[in-house]
């Protein structure tokens, strides 16, 4: 078992967590931009979608509900290409019914997390980033343990500026330093949106809490991605939004995060 | 195919042509009704017992299914809507929320509980309203990692171990998700209805379709759908603009066949005063926002009326 666990996790370079502990941050939003600008930038990636109750990833990259084969190391992950240079595997792929309620307790959910970890043919991976659920529970904790055998890099923490969401997120932050995880930095979600007719900015969800978050717990502040309409349809519609709007602000903010993660990924 | 009865037990045969495939049948000499009946006393071994509350008359749920939609802001502005619409009534509101406990901030509460002589958690009260919350409990930074099976107990206590006093109403603030908080909930308390909160989107809808999905599983009546940041008007030209897509919530309510609750704009006085921790109901009464609430408030007043009836 020891040896199929590193083979499938094996010729995966980078594994990256995206945190935040309170939920509807745009955890999901972030994994698949940041995956989908690495993959622009000629990265192979891989996306494991470990938020049972939840999966967004699958409707996110308009991946309908394919078969999920099985090889001999185990479940083959779904590609998004034919190029293969984008693999995902959730929850979402293994329901009968998309709109089925996974009404689960704990350990069914480790149990689960733990196929997902080991038994997932990824292949070979410049980065795996790791999409989770809202909170410091079952899935976090089996996903850890599962992946304490191979390496993980860190995690990036996402959240809106507004005091409700860092506070939560100061308990993730807590979480990373006591299971050994690096933090990778901190994004700031949902900060800041300019109205389309006037341009003015308004702070709807307020601004600056991320990065003030950051220097009071001596985190990296990777950026901001602005509140943009334009996103949340693309997000909606599983639309490729790095190749729909590549000068939006929203764009460049995600690809300068992406830039700063692959260095610091990098420089290990 | 052969059929052969072997003791109590029927054995299917292959046929001729040589294909060895067994098919085993256990036939059981007692009625199936009365084993299924010992099949589901076996399963509710070990569930906890479903009790009332003393003293509390009827308990709301805020659920979601999907994170961050707002139901924590929902379920403080609906506690104190209900107050207003009708001030005779008593309402108290629980933060089920074990892992991101939102009330203590957005209520301006903190600090430990006290205990009453009976040994219980006497709930700390602001405008008006006890609360509840695993946010008065512990460390603001303190993450609570707990598995399912302590989540379970923390949930058993927050339940059972505080002093209500006598309430008309209790607001529960449901954590994200459809699992071992809201499965402990709904098999420990009668829950009089839930309330679902989405934003227009689609992503959030499709969660927000598997919590009501969840509650029709547990026998928990779904007073309706809250359309949550509906829309955004910009306050300098005052152009509006669906952020998060439109109408999407108003049209499950109507798929699923559940009443539709009212709309909440997505306005930037909401998000101030719950960081400030005074709601919207209490800081600005008369405005837009807090209308909204209300209504919503009264609209949940009439659905229990006829879902109880």
């Amino acid at each position: 078992m020891e040896e199929i666990n590193d083979g499938n996790l094996g010729q995966v370079r980078h594994v990256v967590l995206v945190l935040s502990g309170k939920g509807g941050v745009g955890k999901s939003t972030i994994t698949t931009e940041l995956a989908l600008a690495l993959k622009h930038a000629g990265k192979k990636v891989g996306i494991l979608d470990v938020d049972l109750c939840g999966p967004s990833i699958p409707r996110m990259l308009s991946m309908g509900r394919p078969d999920v084969h099985q090889c001999d190391s185990g479940w083959v992950p779904v590609y998004t290409d034919t190029q293969k240079s984008l693999a995902l595997m959730s929850i979402g792929f293994l329901l009968e019914d998309p709109d089925e309620a996974v009404v689960w307790r704990g350990p069914k959910k480790t149990a689960l997390i733990g196929q997902f970890v080991s038994d997932v043919a990824w292949g070979e991976l410049d980065v795996l980033l790791v999409d989770t659920p809202p909170g410091t529970s079952d899935e976090h904790l089996a996903v850890l343990e599962n992946l304490k055998k191979h390496r993980v890099d860190g995690a990036i923490l996402v959240t809106t500026p507004q005091a409700v969401s860092t506070g939560d997120v100061r308990r993730e932050i807590t979480f990373c330093k006591k299971t050994g995880v690096r933090i990778l930095g901190i994004v700031e979600n949902m900060s800041g949106f300019v109205c389309p007719h006037c341009s003015e900015c308004s702070n709807v969800f307020s601004k600056g809490g991320g990065e003030e978050l950051a220097k009071m717990t001596g985190s990296v502040f990777l950026g901001c991605v602005p509140l943009d309409p334009l996103l949340s349809a693309s997000i909606e519609e599983g639309r490729d939004f790095t190749q729909s709007f590549p000068d939006s602000a929203t764009f460049s903010a995600i690809s300068s995060i992406s830039q700063t993660l692959l260095n610091s990924l990098q420089t290990d | 195919m052969n059929r052969i009865n072997l003791l109590g037990f029927t054995y299917l045969r292959a046929s001729r042509k040589g294909l060895f495939t067994f098919y085993v049948q256990i036939k059981r000499s007692v009625d199936s009704k009365a084993l299924q009946e010992r099949q589901r006393q076996q399963m509710a071994r070990g569930l906890p017992k479903q009790k009332p509350i003393p003293g509390v008359k009827q308990v709301i749920v805020v659920a979601s299914g999907k994170g961050g939609v707002g139901k924590s802001t929902t379920a403080v502005n609906l506690a104190l809507g209900l107050m207003a619409n009708d001030m005779s009534k008593s309402v108290g509101l629980l933060d089920a929320d074990v892992f991101g406990p939102s009330i203590p901030k957005l209520m301006n509460l903190k600090g430990n509980p006290e205990l009453s002589d009976n040994n219980r958690m006497i709930p700390l009260t602001n405008y008006g309203v006890p609360c509840m919350s695993m946010g008065f409990l512990v460390d603001d930074v303190a993450p609570i990692v707990w598995r399912g099976l302590m989540v379970m107990s923390g949930i058993e206590k927050l339940l059972r171990q505080v002093d209500w006093g006598s309430l008309d109403y209790l607001v529960v603030d449901m954590p994200p998700g459809t699992g071992d908080v809201q499965l402990s909930i709904t098999q420990n308390i009668p829950i009089a209805g839930a309330v679902i909160v989405s934003t227009p989107q689609d992503i959030a809808l499709l969660d927000a379709r598997r919590g009501a999905e969840m509650f029709k599983k547990v026998n928990v009546p779904v007073l309706g759908l809250v359309q949550n940041m509906s829309v955004f008007q910009c306050p300098k030209c005052n152009h509006e603009t669906h952020i998060f897509g439109s109408d999407g919530a108003r049209q499950l309510a109507d798929t699923l066949g559940v009443t539709f609750l009212g709309d909440i704009p997505l306005h930037i006085t909401i998000r101030e005063t719950s960081d400030r921790g005074q709601p919207v109901v209490i800081s600005s009464p008369n405005s837009p926002e807090a209308a909204a609430y209300r209504t919503v408030a009264s609209a949940v007043v009439q659905r229990l009326q006829t879902v109880s009836s």
